[in-house]
């Protein structure tokens, strides 16, 4: 028994900001002091709030350490582990209260509305060691499943759980499962889709970091399901920590029986493999990421048929992403009906959410289906920094569009998104305030996926680039109101027309910026001006002259040599050698430049 | 843009037994679908995926060259000509043009005798315009992999290059 647990977040986001200097400096003070029998300390998956990080969480108090560095391990070892004195000053500022005492992590804003199905493991046990997620339930289903339920059995329950893809368009799980299960073959194929593309989306790089043997487990239940006994995960090569859990996951599971030849006795074989994605958003389309794992160029394919009938190397295959696994082996254990108490009626349990952009607590949430924006944003992101104003919440990244601060209370499900012109998509949530402009943020989305588009089909190719340059024209100034009607019209046209999901749902971010923001477009085609002040050819820097004090400190930073003036007297900017960087109204110390 | 031109070959015989001895690894698991992460193996062992080392993947996994090439050419993370242990990169936004950067860029590639998007023969440093970084207040600005040095004049183009041993 330890009397002491120290868990160190060990994602992504931490160890960038050094997490594991700290897990060995912990290490290393704990062996020093030769008390390796009473104080553990683990390395575990993401916590969920990256903004704080590193975090380091301390057992029995649950004393919530957050931008721990370095240099704080010793005070924190010695005061807190050695003396029983928990280190305030280093906790995270939520969990203390005004009289000094600690609350629980569950009581603070960010955690309140929370609730952890697919991440229920991350941040709580090592990710590296099976036992511990054996100690938490783990393989237990898949135990379940192999000697007491026919695959039948197990299609009923995740049909019944009405599970949907979490990756996308939100197809029924079990209903993928059932096409699969029902198709004639002698091999079939179990895949799963980590090849996380959606600039702002990271769940399923924390869920491989954090738990990987769930998803590890619940390809073992699909493939029972479906009469399969091969998968293949297919991973971002750019996620190695998810990549290096994974391969001590598969092996660890293959030492204890769980992956291999008769698994928990039976005549069920199962086993797994690794394929690293080599950098393709389109890869994250179903008939592309097949077509990768092949070996080939990423290239999506018409369907009919699906892969259900004909996909990996022509056989039967399903494919879905990371976090739908992830909540397999919770509905196989405590039933269908408990998932389906979560959410809302068409939209059953729990959705994973990256918030980003202008928000206070950057990092994952896991929240019931129907939790409204406001209380995303509000009550557990903490709202936009420095008192902005909130104006848009853009989700599902290239393939979605941005919500409108009116829509705030939306209650958040598959079909109120698609309804107000948006997507779940993998689950991004980029939240944006006053200072952002939405034709440069469409413009932003439309050169990714034109950089994306892999050219098979003719309207995403040519289609994408000729929109992006439509909205060039409009951030540059020089687009006619016309032109607004051509690119809607354009749209329209690569939606209905591209082979697939890429290419029928890059329009979006456009569609919904010009339907929620016209004024904004218009404001640049009609009076040549971004009112949020962020495309540059239309931006002009201007001196105030009562305010200027002629302190010659913006003509001496101005890398144009655009500003001149005398000593003492108001400075002028000569606007055909301005180039817009803006150095003057940073340095200015009397607030007299100005964006006009 | 400054010419591309084909750095010589220069790879090993150990590299290349290296090579082959992965892809007999790999065609071992008698799978289909070897393709890409032949080509990741490769890149590991090269930095890059030149014409010759193509030909080696086609020739181990009985494909064509035309095959090898167009997977290479898909994914963003292969790629066909060598990068340095150090990436150079100077800013040729506006800003930075205006201050000066052109002159930086022009001494960097006199000292290291190479042109944009080329690499040194000893394979230590590559050089890459850029867009512009967003600092245009540090103007000029170059970038050594992660570092990033401002106002830097074509006179420091040495003494940071010297910053870099092996």
């Amino acid at each position: 028994m330890f009397r002491s647990h120290i868990l160190v977040c060990g994602g992504t986001g931490c160890t960038s900001g050094n997490s594991m200097k700290v897990y060995d400096a912990l290490v290393d003070r704990v062996q020093k002091a030769g008390l390796e029998n009473e104080v553990h300390v683990t390395k575990t998956g993401c916590f969920g709030l990256c903004a704080y990080g590193p975090i380091m969480i301390v057992y029995p108090e649950g004393a919530f350490y957050s931008q721990v560095k370095v240099e704080d391990v010793d005070e924190i070892f010695n005061e807190h582990i050695v003396k029983g004195r928990i280190v305030t000053r280093l906790l995270y500022k939520e969990t203390v209260g005004e009289d000094g005492s600690i609350k629980a992590l569950n009581d603070t804003n960010f955690y309140k509305k929370q609730h952890r199905v697919a991440l229920r493991n991350c941040g709580v046990i090592n990710p590296e060691k099976i036992e511990e997620y054996i100690a938490y339930d783990g393989y237990e289903a898949l135990g379940k499943v192999l000697t007491e339920m026919t695959p039948q059995d197990v299609i009923d329950v995740i049909l019944k759980s009405g599970l949907r893809g979490r990756g996308g368009a939100g197809f029924p799980t079990g209903r993928k499962w059932q096409f699969a299960k029902n198709s004639v073959g002698n091999k079939k194929y179990v895949c799963c889709n980590a090849d996380e593309g959606d600039p702002g989306a990271f769940m399923d790089r924390s869920i491989l970091e954090g738990d990987p043997h769930a998803v590890i487990e619940a390809m073992a239940i699909a493939a029972y399901a479906i009469g399969a006994d091969q998968g293949y995960i297919y991973v971002r090569a750019e996620y190695p920590i998810a990549v290096q859990r994974l391969t001590i996951a598969i092996k660890q599971a293959r030492e204890y029986g769980l992956l291999g030849k008769n698994i928990f006795g039976t005549k069920f074989n199962f086993d797994l493999d690794i394929r690293l994605g080599a950098g393709a958003f389109v890869c994250g389309e179903e008939t592309a990421l097949m077509t990768s794992i092949e070996g080939h160029r990423g290239e999506p394919r018409p369907r009919p048929p699906f892969p259900a009938v004909k996909g990996l190397f022509g056989k039967p295959t399903i494919l879905n992403n990371v976090e739908t696994y992830a909540n397999v082996p919770q509905i196989i254990l405590k039933g269908a009906d408990w998932f389906a108490s979560m959410g809302t009626e068409k939209s059953r349990g729990t959705k994973v959410f990256a918030l980003g952009g202008k928000i206070h607590n950057t990092g994952l949430v896991e929240i019931p289906m129907g939790t409204t924006m406001r209380e995303i944003i509000y009550d557990i992101g903490g709202g936009c920094p420095n008192g902005k104003k909130f104006k848009a919440a853009q989700t599902g990244g290239p393939s979605g569009g941005c919500i409108p601060a009116h829509l705030i209370d939306t209650p958040i499900d598959y079909d109120n998104l698609i309804k107000i012109g948006s997507m779940m998509g993998s689950g991004g949530l980029i939240v944006m305030d006053e200072d952002n402009c939405m034709v440069d943020i469409a413009k932003f989305f439309l050169e990714f996926t034109v950089d994306e588009s892999c050219g098979k089909c003719t309207p995403c190719r040519i289609g994408t680039k000729r929109l992006y340059e439509m909205l060039c024209k409009v951030t540059d100034g020089t687009a006619t109101l016309e032109d607004l009607d051509k690119m809607e019209e354009l749209c329209y046209y690569i939606k209905e027309n591209s082979l697939c999901g890429l290419g029928q749902t890059a329009p979006n971010p456009v569609l919904s910026t010009l339907h929620y923001f016209r004024d904004e477009y218009e404001a640049h085609v009609r009076d040549k001006r971004c009112p949020a002040g962020v495309c540059k050819k239309l931006l002009r820097y201007q001196i105030v002259a009562d305010k200027c004090k002629g302190c010659t400190l913006c003509a001496r930073n101005c890398p144009a040599g655009a500003i001149t003036g005398t000593v003492k007297e108001p400075h002028v900017i000569d606007q055909s050698k301005c180039i817009k960087c803006g150095v003057c109204m940073e340095k200015c110390r009397f607030g007299a430049v100005i964006k006009a | 843009m400054a010419k591309k031109i084909d750095v010589p070959f220069n790879g090993t015989k150990e590299q290349e037994e290296k090579l082959r001895a992965e892809l007999a690894q790999l065609k071992k698991r008698g799978d289909n679908g070897l393709m890409i992460a032949a080509l990741q193996k490769a890149q590991d062992i090269y930095g890059y995926l030149p014409e010759a080392v193509q030909q080696i993947i086609a020739d181990e996994l009985g494909v064509s060259l035309a095959e090898v090439y167009g997977v290479a050419t898909f994914y963003a993370q292969f790629s066909l000509f060598p990068k340095g242990r150090y990436k150079i990169g100077v800013c040729l936004g506006t800003a930075c043009y205006v201050k000066g950067s052109g002159d930086v860029y022009k001494k960097i590639c006199d000292t290291l005798k190479i042109e944009g998007g080329q690499c040194t023969d000893d394979l230590k440093f590559s050089l890459d315009a850029t867009r512009c970084i967003g600092c245009c207040g540090l103007a000029p600005v170059m970038t050594v992999n992660d570092d990033v040095y401002g106002k830097v004049s074509a006179e420091e183009v040495e003494g940071i290059l010297a910053k870099y041993g092996d």
